[in-house]
């Protein structure tokens, strides 16, 4: 029978370094079979996270020989068997332990988008009606499974944690893109993403885009679309125009934040999850 | 308690899926200071894995749709053993907590007039469920998580609740737990609690449940003094992937036989028209001519015996492979790639697609799928009160999987996620109410919540012990051999032994290294729950000696009337051991039960 080689990161905010497991060979597995054959072998505290093992939850991320990948979704036989199959925890994020890294920053960033405000119902039931074609580009976002990934490979936070505190991030891009997009919802939250979540900081190299596993463009579907309104809603001379003619004035940046959660009532995900403030 | 980490909340949620946050919702809206308490990271719970849609009769497909007819579904679905308020509320409410969500921010797929569109699953009359392509159920936790998170709701990640403990007068006041990341013990005090915890199925080998679904919100309402019901009832969904086996039992959607996928054996035959039972006769097609014609006239056809309940369509299945006509892995075929065009395929069924072509390098949309059963869900559960959603603890209350009543002997596709939906909504009010109505601050013995700290690190202490994965993977080996699809007397006696032997060994497992994130003790922890599930699942299958929804007896094969009018109770005794005791059902009003007995067609 043949033999495999993983080699896993371990170790925990305080450093850590690679050691190797080999196992035998099974058809037909994916990484994470492997990672739990390990678990009940010859490391039961092996740390990663994971729920679904079917690519629907988005909790098993990891960076399998060098590329940022879910687990439950890499079959062994995709990748090469001459040399050891690196695992290490996803490098933008803080090590928790292993392959579990505290993602917390994206929790936060969600308190930060201004949420979702419908106008009224225009149906005699009062409900809404909406063609299909008019959501579609909402339900590309809304594939999204929060893996997280795409955080993991922006430049602009992979090596640079001082930029964490004003840059959402390709996952949130996509979210506000979602509302942007959103048939049904009247909020503005063109100046905030201007002002303080740091899209102009995108240099739109699409590596977002490359990784991720639902396969949404996430560059030239959310981000551009997104860089152009904000553009208009600053530069355009009609809009400028238009918005002087009805008096009708933009929502400024701290109009928009002060709807959201994280400036109303800021929880535990703002300060971590799972590092209790005792 | 001075040494741990202490919350005061009004009420404390324990889950995060689609019950847990419409719960926490409900009660926040009501101003109520509310803490969700969840094992994984917010929106990463079971829910997200549900595929096909929630059941809802709105009527936008079929303006003959109504809720008479969902609850004459789901209470012929249920073999009757349902609760019969629970299955009336459902079927009443689920409409308006599917366009709560459209307020919310939810994205349906549309009719052409611009509406919810519906579509078609087993054991519902007419096209029922709101959905999203096939991923329903993320499209229903995101936009619930978006809502408790727009709300400023406190959200504990990561967080493993392990008992409830009751203050002197006998209500819940206190549940113990610890943080997965740091391994340090955290208690919560709270006037109410939610017990919205899910599934149970990792106690089986094969399954289409997260690791999470380990029943831990069973065991901690059973040792806190609850009643359960009817927990013999367990679902094995007829179409888990077969191959390859490190995929075994990962759900294929049901969805794949509403939009016209159909179940062949290895003679290529639709093997479903030999199965059909005399309780649908009347409403199931009986030709593939007529069973094809059904996807565009509902009125003048009968339905395909493809989406007969999934109980049915399970056994069939495993009889069809025990008769040795099954496919090459021990499935049978489920193609859809004969009948529907591969980019109508891709678009209804993206989920199925992609999980297909990546795991085991099928391409759907050319070639058939291997499916067979796998354990998938659990009807009985936690005894509620259906309005108030209260177990029969005061100061508990439980909503979803983890409570029981709504689905009875066996749940109808779709009727999961409508009701997480109604009765975390329910539950939510429940809790509310009770936490505004009870006086005096919640407290807890010292003594007890030491007594649960030392319990869970005592796998620390022992040296030389057994494996926790060792000793689960012998209770799958136990649960999925003796308390399957198909049980028998002597096997489930057999099972008990097993059991017995099982709870020993886990009092004996060890564990090395750390505390902080050591899934090796994270299991230990989990052991006792999926014990205490087993046994209440086994000790129920053994009591109910009939066959009825996902409970089958081969040794005794048919439905006993007598025992469908009763739920089987069970409690822990006065000196903890297993007791259970058939009770009534409740009394069904007349105007209801003659919705039951109108003509089927």
């Amino acid at each position: 029978m043949s033999e495999i080689t993983m080699r896993i990161w371990r170790g925990d905010s305080a450093g850590g370094a690679f050691a190797d497991y080999v196992v035998p060979a099974v058809e037909g597995e994916v990484v994470l079979d492997v990672v739990h054959r390990i678990q009940a072998g010859p490391a039961p505290d092996l740390a990663c996270r994971w729920n679904c093992k079917a690519g629907k939850c988005g909790s098993c991320s990891a960076e399998i020989n060098g590329v940022p990948r879910l687990m439950c979704m890499t079959r062994m036989d995709a990748l090469p068997t001459d040399s050891p199959v690196v695992l290490a925890p996803m490098r933008t994020f803080p090590v928790i332990r292993d392959l579990v890294t505290d993602v917390s920053f994206n929790y936060a960033m969600a308190r930060q988008v201004p949420p979702f405000t419908p106008r009224p119902p225009d149906a005699s039931d009062g409900t809404y009606r909406m063609q299909q074609i008019d959501i579609e580009r909402g339900q590309e976002f809304r594939k999204c499974i929060e893996c997280f990934m795409c955080q993991d490979v922006c430049h602009v936070i992979r090596d640079h944690e001082e930029n964490k505190a004003h840059y959402a991030g390709p996952r949130m891009f996509i979210r506000y893109m979602e509302l942007e997009s959103h048939p049904l919802d009247v909020n503005d939250r063109r100046e905030l993403l201007r002002q303080r979540m740091g899209l102009g900081m995108c240099n739109i190299t699409k590596c977002c885009t490359e990784v991720c596993p639902e396969h949404i463009k996430i560059t030239d579907n959310a981000i551009i679309p997104l860089k152009e309104r904000v553009v208009d809603s600053s530069y355009d001379p009609v809009a400028w125009l238009g918005r002087a003619i009805l008096r009708r004035t933009k929502r400024s940046a701290a109009e928009a934040a002060a709807d959201a959660p994280a400036h109303r009532n800021p929880t535990r995900e703002d300060v971590g999850a799972g590092v209790p403030d005792a | 308690m001075a040494d741990i980490e202490t919350h005061d909340f009004d009420v404390v949620v324990i889950g995060a899926g689609g019950a847990g946050l419409r719960a926490a919702i409900e009660a926040k809206e009501r101003g109520l200071r509310v803490a969700l308490v969840c094992k994984s990271l917010l929106g990463k719970a079971h829910t997200v894995m549900a595929e096909g849609g929630a059941a809802a009769a709105m009527g936008n497909v079929w303006p003959e749709d109504n809720w008479q007819v969902h609850f004459r579904d789901t209470m012929r679905g249920g073999k009757m053993l349902n609760n019969w308020r629970m299955a009336q509320l459902h079927a009443q409410e689920a409409p308006d907590r599917i366009y709560e969500l459209e307020r919310w921010g939810a994205l349906f797929d549309r009719t052409a007039d611009g509406r919810i569109l519906q579509r078609d699953f087993g054991g519902h009359r007419y096209a029922r469920l709101a959905h999203v392509g096939d991923r329903t159920g993320l499209e229903l936790i995101r936009t619930l998580q978006q809502r408790a998170v727009a709300l400023g709701i406190e959200v504990f990640m990561e967080c493993k609740i392990l008992r409830l403990l009751t203050d002197a007068n006998g209500q819940v006041s206190a549940a113990v737990g610890y943080w997965r990341a740091s391994g340090e013990f955290v208690c919560f005090l709270a006037k109410a609690f939610v017990l919205a915890t899910g599934s149970v199925g990792k106690a089986w080998k094969y399954t289409s449940n997260s690791w999470e679904s380990t029943g831990d919100g069973h065991a901690m309402a059973l040792w806190a003094g609850a009643d359960m019901i009817d927990m013999e009832c367990v679902q094995f969904h007829p179409t888990g992937m077969v191959w390859p086996l490190s995929v075994r039992g990962i759900l294929v959607t049901e969805g794949v036989r509403g939009d016209g996928g159909v179940l062949r054996n290895a003679e290529g035959r639709r093997f479903m028209f030999d199965y059909i039972p005399a309780m649908f006769a009347a409403e199931t097609a009986d030709t593939e001519a007529e069973a094809d014609r059904w996807y565009d006239d509902h009125l003048n056809n009968r339905r395909p015996p493809e989406l007969l309940p999934r109980d049915e369509v399970a056994r069939s299945i495993n009889a069809e492979v025990k008769g040795g006509r099954g496919s090459p892995h021990g499935g049978v075929f489920l193609d859809i790639a004969s009948r529907r065009p591969a980019e109508y395929i891709r678009r209804r069924l993206p989920s199925m697609y992609h999980q297909f072509k990546e795991l085991a390098g099928v391409d759907i949309t050319a070639e058939p799928m291997e499916v067979g059963p796998t354990c998938h869900y659990i009807m009985g559960g936690i005894r509620v009160d259906a309005d108030s959603a209260a177990t029969t603890v005061p100061g508990l209350f439980a909503a979803g999987e983890v409570a029981a009543g709504l689905h009875g002997a066996n749940r109808l596709g779709g009727n999961s996620l409508s009701d997480l939906l109604v009765f975390g909504r329910r539950a939510g009010m429940g809790a509310a109410d009770y936490a505004e109505g009870r006086t005096g601050t919640p407290t807890v013995g010292d003594a007890e919540v030491r007594t649960v700290v030392a319990d869970a690190e005592a796998p620390f202490h022992r040296e030389g012990g057994e494996s926790p994965y060792d000793v689960h993977h012998a209770l799958q080996e136990t649960m999925q051999n003796l308390v399957g699809i198909i049980r028998t007397g002597p096997e489930l006696e057999q099972a008990l032994v097993e059991l017995q032997a099982l709870q020993e060994r886990t009092e004996k497992v060890s564990v090395t290294g750390g505390r902080c994130y050591n899934p090796a003790w994270n299991l230990a922890t989990d052991l006792p729950s999926m014990l205490a599930v087993s046994n209440l699942v086994a000790r129920g299958a053994l009591e109910r000696r009939e066959s009825r929804g996902g409970h089958t007896r081969d040794d005794f094969p048919d439905p006993d009337p007598e025992l469908g009018k009763v739920n089987m109770v069970q409690r822990l005794g006065p000196d903890g051991e297993y007791t259970i005791t058939p009770e009534p059902l409740p009394e069904m009003p007349p105007e209801l039960r003659a919705l039951l007995e109108e003509d089927a067609h």
